[in-house]
C-alpha cells in the first residue's frame, strides 16, 4: 500500500539552530497519527513543512507517493489543514470565508458542500455571522469545517480540540475516527489533550527538540515502554533524556 | 498552472472585505475626491492669475498619479490585509500558487485604480470642465505604463515587508512617494535641478508625465518618450519580480511566512 504521507530524513535548520533532525515516518490511509512533544519540540514546524509553507533544509516529503516539492499545488488539493492558532479573517462572514476556500480548493457544487460542512460542525445558524462574532470554539469548528470542505484524503491538525467544549471535542474525535475508518482519511494531529488523543490515534510520533524519540503503533509503544496509557508514556519518554529511539 | 477559481478566490477575499468596511470605501473614494477638489481649485486660482492652461496639467497629473498610487496600494495593501488578518498561512497552506495570488492582487489593484480614475474623471468633467478620457489613445498608453510601474513598486513593497516584517508596512504608502519628486508630475522636468534631472532619466514616470503635458497641449507624443518609459518599466518589473520571488522563497526558508502578522 502506498503511504498517504511519507517523510524521509527531514532536517530543518534556522541558521545553526536545529529545529528538526532526521525525522522520518510514514502514515497510511486510515491512520490517525498523534504528534506529541513538549512546547518547542518542532511539532507545528513539521506540519508547516508538510504544507510547503516552510522549506526544509533537506529531506523528502511525499503525499500518495508523489513529491511535494514538485507537485505542491495539485497534492495540496487533497490535503486539509486546521490550526487552533490561526483564525480566519474576522471581517468576513462564515459563508464568505468558506466560499473563498471552496474556490481555492476548486470544490465542485460548492454551495451545497458549504451547507453540508456547516451542518456537520453545527454552524448552520452562524452562516451569515461575521467571524469576529464567533467564540473560540466556534472559530475552531469553522476552521475544521474549512479543512473538510474539499473532502481531503490527508488532514493536518494543529491542536484541533483546544478551546472546544468537551461535548464538541467528543463529537469531533468521533467524526475523525469514522472518517479514518470508513473513508481511509489519514490524520496527523498535534495535541496536548493526551486522554482525547489516546481515544482516536492508532499511531504516535513523539518528538523533543526536533528529534524523534519514538514512532509507532500506540499499543506497541505502550508495551515497549511498559505503560498503560498515553499520559504515562508521555512522562516516561520526555522525562528520560537518555531515550533516543527511532522508528520503534 | 494558473487557476481561474483560485484567482477568483483572492478577488472575492478583497471584495468581501470592501463590502463590510466603510473605512475602506472612504479610503477608496474620499481621498481621490479631496485631492481633486483641493488641487483643482488651487490650479484654477493660479490659472486666473497667470492665464495659462495649468489647471488641465494639474488635473491630468492628479488623475494619473492617483491611478499609480491606487494600483500600487491595491497590490501592497492587499497583501497587508492578509498579513493583518493572519490569513497568509491559510492561503499558502492551500493549493494557491504564488502566481495565482499575485494575479488576484493585480486584478484587484486594477479595480481600485479604475474606481479612483472614474470618480476623479467624472468630477473633473463636472466641476472643472476637463474631460480626461477624451485626450486620445496616447493617454491610455501612458496610463498602462503607470499601471505596470505601480505593480513593480507594489512587488518591491511586498518583498520588503516579507523580509523586514510588519515594521516595513509603512512602505506600502511611502515607497511610491519616493518617486514623486523625480516624476515631474506637477511641474515640467526643466524646473528640477540638474542632479534631479539626471536621476529623473531613470524614473519612467518622468517620461509619462512629460508625455502627458505634450498630449494636453495637443502635440504628438514622440515615440521615444513611450519607448524609454516602457523600456525602463520592463527593467523595473524584471528586477521587482526577481526581488519579490527571492524574498518569498527566503521567507519560506526562514519560516517568516508563518510568523508575519503575529
Amino acid at each position: 500500500m502506498i503511504p498517504s504521507v511519507e517523510v524521509h530524513k527531514l532536517f530543518k535548520f534556522y541558521g545553526k539552530k536545529s529545529v528538526l533532525t532526521d525525522v522520518s515516518f510514514e502514515v497510511f490511509p486510515g491512520d490517525i497519527l498523534g504528534i506529541i512533544g513538549p512546547n518547542g519540540a518542532g511539532k507545528t514546524t513539521l506540519l508547516y513543512i508538510l504544507l510547503g509553507i516552510i522549506e526544509p533544509t533537506s529531506g523528502d516529503i511525499k503525499f500518495f507517493g508523489r513529491d511535494l516539492k514538485k507537485e505542491r499545488s495539485s497534492l495540496l488539493k487533497r490535503v486539509g489543514f486546521a490550526s487552533n492558532y490561526v483564525s480566519l479573517p474576522y471581517s468576513l462572514t462564515v459563508e464568505e470565508n468558506l466560499k473563498i476556500f471552496a474556490h481555492l480548493y476548486e470544490v465542485k457544487n460548492y454551495q451545497k458542500r458549504i451547507d453540508e460542512v456547516l451542518n456537520i460542525f453545527k454552524l448552520t445558524n452562524k452562516k451569515r455571522a461575521l467571524c469576529r462574532a464567533l467564540s473560540t470554539g466556534e472559530m475552531m469548528r469553522l476552521n475544521l469545517a474549512r479543512a473538510f470542505l474539499h473532502e481531503p484524503d490527508v488532514l493536518l491538525l494543529d491542536e484541533p480540540t483546544a478551546g472546544l467544549d468537551p461535548e464538541y471535542m467528543q463529537v469531533i474525535a468521533e467524526f475523525l475516527k469514522i472518517k479514518a475508518n470508513k473513508d481511509g482519511l489519514s490524520v496527523l494531529l498535534t495535541s496536548h489533550q493526551l486522554s482525547e488523543l489516546e481515544k482516536i490515534a492508532n499511531k504516535l510520533l513523539l518528538i523533543k527538540e526536533g528529534q524523534v524519540l519514538a514512532f509507532g503503533n500506540l499499543e506497541k509503544l505502550f508495551k515497549r515502554f511498559g505503560v498503560d496509557n498515553l499520559e504515562e508514556l508521555y512522562f516516561k519518554v520526555f522525562s528520560d533524556t537518555t531515550i533516543f529511539e527511532k522508528h520503534g | 498552472m494558473i487557476s481561474r477559481r483560485r484567482i477568483l478566490a483572492i478577488l472575492l477575499r478583497h471584495f468581501y472585505l470592501l463590502k463590510h468596511s466603510v473605512s475602506r470605501w472612504i479610503d477608496l473614494l474620499y481621498w481621490p475626491t479631496i485631492d481633486l477638489l483641493l488641487w483643482g481649485f488651487v490650479s484654477l486660482y493660479i490659472q486666473q492669475k497667470e492665464g495659462s492652461g495649468i489647471v488641465y496639467y494639474f488635473l491630468g497629473a492628479l488623475i494619473l498619479w492617483n491611478i499609480l498610487i491606487r494600483a500600487q496600494q491595491g497590490l501592497a495593501v492587499g497583501f497587508l490585509e492578509d498579513v493583518w488578518a493572519r490569513n497568509l498561512l491559510h492561503l499558502f497552506a492551500s493549493p494557491l500558487t504564488l502566481f495565482d495570488y499575485v494575479l488576484g492582487l493585480l486584478l484587484y489593484s486594477i479595480f481600485k485604480a479604475l474606481i479612483a480614475s472614474l470618480l476623479m474623471g467624472f468630477l473633473a468633467c463636472l466641476i472643472f470642465d476637463f474631460n480626461f478620457f477624451a485626450q486620445g489613445s496616447n493617454i491610455f498608453l501612458l496610463t498602462f505604463a503607470l499601471l505596470l510601474f505601480a505593480w513593480s513598486i507594489g512587488l518591491i513593497t511586498i518583498a520588503l515587508i516579507l523580509y523586514f516584517g510588519q515594521e516595513a508596512e509603512i512602505l506600502a504608502w511611502a515607497l511610491a512617494l519616493l518617486f514623486l519628486p523625480f516624476s515631474a508630475a506637477f511641474y515640467p522636468l526643466s524646473v528640477l535641478p540638474p542632479l534631479f534631472q539626471d536621476i529623473a532619466r531613470f524614473v519612467p514616470t518622468s517620461y509619462v508625465f512629460e508625455g502627458m503635458r505634450l498630449v494636453f497641449q495637443g502635440k504628438d507624443l514622440p515615440y521615444y518618450f513611450l519607448l524609454k518609459a516602457y523600456l525602463l518599466i520592463v527593467l523595473y518589473l524584471i528586477t521587482s519580480v526577481i526581488i519579490f520571488w527571492y524574498a518569498f522563497k527566503l521567507s519560506k526558508i526562514q519560516g517568516k511566512l508563518t510568523k508575519i502578522g503575529e
